[in-house]
């Protein structure tokens, strides 16, 4: 058994606002094996992203609360860490890819001094030249021409944008890579150039990855292990092939798989979950999903789903018991 | 057989820019019969917007003709124009910006009907947006709401419900669905194709996404840097991609089953090259894999290659 580099156990996570209380993240059970990638799957305000920043500890100040559980990334407690101890993590063990290529860059610092600013912080040992050396490296490393370095952000496209947040994510060989949409921004055939190039990293530097997406095209592809989340909390988590090729599960992982247009076959008809996700400052009691849910039991509406777990296959659901 | 209701001939639209021309739309024919979808797929910055704006002449084209019905609209005055406008409407790409914030759903819906005139009576209006509420999905209830108010998915049923105002025959969707999440985006598609049933609506979907372009078209025109480079019924183009742009576009889709998981795709290099003042020959000659000496010169056509297939390429010309 490989070991595990992250384990999040029972978090919860709440933003709180002077009229209202989010609560983001509730009860959610995660790990993640070294050299592995796991896969966040779920609809716009599930939560993926607060997971992520939870993580990193990059919370709103003040709003976003990690009111219970905890974190342990790498042996060390994130949900205590201090402050100083965490800006020695970040980007160092652990880094992360932003959504939006075209935001998550300094326009008034070159590319080569936006690499060098993460090695210098974290390779105090590294003198000036040998900065400059690994600034090369990485960027030929992610398909960049090297001499681009002392470029501006403005001089680049969207797909080259993004390989220099990877660039700056990968430069001190993080065990963990947080990777939020990290394609969604991009159009199909750059995206595919990109995430072709996140395996092949991937495997060459051994880093494991937490990658954040809607996309089950993008999953499929690229993970080897997927979680469902909804409404704060995992309802399904499996291998690949258990969610893509299993037949027992979550009614939401099936009304997901319902939503998508097959390319294969010829449907009239899309099959897709009926309403919206439940507004996450009033969440219905019981399973989070039912209000949706066209198998929904009398039990839904009252009692929170247990897990079942099958070998690697894990469901949050009264269908299964 | 049915009639075409749009017909482009020769459609070019130029945009002058410090650098020199840019080439957003250059040189596109195609038809759309009635009832029928057109699919309009390609990157960002391929024109497909530029296109389906210059149809409804919200932009001006710069040369070239555009026939509704047989008749070339772009000699029609102001007056004459406005009565046209009625029949095509227009859904935006992100529900977000395209709503007034300071308009009521309401006041929304109803405002095509009060610039048209098309209603007088207060009343009807007010009886007319409620159908319109109902037929795309809306609750009675949100009619004073403001549209911050509303999530994505609503927010892009009121779009619907206002492009089908002024009941109109013809609809260029604009990524209608791009901007939404995949559960929400599948009703959007089912509700667009029920009204297309119920009303005989013609379609011309603009996306970038080539599973929601299969699933919604009859015909599908595949665009790069302006120029339609195949265009051909959406069943053939999913069998029998021929242009290798075509080719390299359908095998970079992330496909949601594990058939394809390892196996090496056939990646294009690069990306799309400036608009601006093209190079003569084939736009996609600079990252294409099959590209040879030829490709560099000349103009590629769109040809017949089999029935109803065409493709402009220098391999089956």
């Amino acid at each position: 058994m490989a070991d595990k580099l992250l384990e999040i156990k029972d978090l919860n996570v709440i933003y709180e606002t002077d009229e209202s209380t989010v609560y983001a993240v509730n009860g959610l059970n995660l790990s993640i094996n070294e050299g592995e990638t796991l896969g966040l799957v779920g609809e716009t305000g599930a939560g993926k992203t607060t997971t992520a920043l939870s993580i990193m500890k990059l919370l709103p100040e003040k709003i976003g609360l990690i009111k219970k559980g905890e974190i342990i990334l790498d042996d060390i407690n994130v949900t205590n860490a201090t402050e100083h101890d965490m800006r020695l993590l970040r980007g160092d063990t652990v880094s992360m890819i932003f959504q939006d290529p075209m935001t998550s860059l300094n326009p008034t610092l070159t590319v080569g001094e936006q690499i060098a600013e993460v090695l210098e912080l974290h390779k105090k040992d590294m003198n000036k030249e040998q900065v400059q050396k690994r600034v090369e490296e990485i960027l030929e490393l992610v398909g960049l021409p090297a001499e681009r370095k002392s470029e501006y952000p403005h001089q680049f496209s969207g797909g080259m944008k993004q390989r220099v947040v990877i660039a700056i994510a990968l430069a001190c060989e993080p065990k963990l890579l947080l990777a939020d949409e990290p394609t969604t921004a991009l159009d199909v055939t750059i995206q595919a150039q990109v995430l072709e190039m996140m395996k092949e990293l991937k495997d060459k530097l051994n880093t494991a990855m937490l990658l954040i997406t809607h996309d089950l095209g993008v999953v499929a592809e690229t993970c080897d292990r997927v979680a469902i989340m909804y409404a704060g909390e995992i309802i399904e988590l499996g291998t690949v092939e258990d969610i893509f090729n299993g037949n027992k599960h979550h009614p939401y992982t099936d009304g997901l798989f319902g939503s998508l247009p097959d390319l294969t076959k010829k449907t009239r008809r899309l099959s897709p979950i009926e309403g919206l996700m439940p507004d996450p400052t009033d969440l219905p009691s019981g399973c989070p999903f039912h209000t949706r849910c066209n198998k929904c039991m009398d039990i839904c509406k009252t009692e929170k789903p247990k897990i079942t777990v099958d070998n690697s296959h894990m469901i949050k659901c009264h269908l299964f018991k | 057989m049915s009639v075409d209701l749009i017909q482009t001939k020769n459609l070019k639209k130029y945009f002058k820019t410090p650098k020199g021309e840019l080439h957003a739309v250059d040189d596109v024919n195609f038809n759309i019969k009635r009832g029928q979808t057109l699919g309009v797929v390609g990157e960002s910055g391929c024109g497909k917007s530029t296109l389906g704006r210059t149809i409804l002449r919200l932009l001006e084209p710069t040369s070239g003709e555009v026939l509704y019905n047989g008749k070339n609209i772009l000699d029609y005055d102001f007056k004459e124009m406005q009565e046209m406008r009625k029949k095509m409407q227009i859904i935006f790409q992100d529900p977000y910006a395209s709503l007034n914030p300071r308009m009521t759903i309401s006041q929304i819906i109803a405002e095509p009907i009060k610039v048209c005139k098309t209603i007088t009576n207060k009343i009807e209006i007010d009886n007319k947006v409620y159908d319109l509420m109902e037929t795309v999905g809306l609750a009675e209830r949100l009619v004073n709401t403001y549209p911050h108010e509303l999530d994505g998915g609503r927010r892009q049923r009121i779009g619907v419900a206002r492009a089908l105002a002024l009941d109109p025959e013809f609809i260029v969707c604009d990524e209608p669905v791009s901007a939404l999440d995949v559960s929400i985006q599948a009703q959007i598609l089912n509700l667009m194709m029920d009204l297309q049933e119920e009303r005989g609506l013609t379609y011309m979907f603009i996306t970038h996404d080539l599973s929601v372009v299969k699933h919604i078209s009859d015909e599908i025109a595949v665009m790069y840097l302006g120029q339609c480079v195949e265009k051909t019924s959406s069943d053939e183009l999913f069998e029998n991609p021929m242009h290798p742009y075509t080719r390299a576009l359908l095998d970079a889709i992330p496909v949601p089953n594990l058939s394809r998981r390892n196996k090496s795709k056939g990646i294009i290099k690069g990306e799309v090259t400036s608009p601006i003042n093209p190079k003569p020959g084939c736009r996609f000659a600079a990252r294409c894999s099959e590209a040879k000496p030829e490709c560099t010169s000349g103009n590629f056509e769109l040809k017949e290659v089999s029935k109803g297939h065409f493709v402009a390429c220098a391999k089956y010309s």
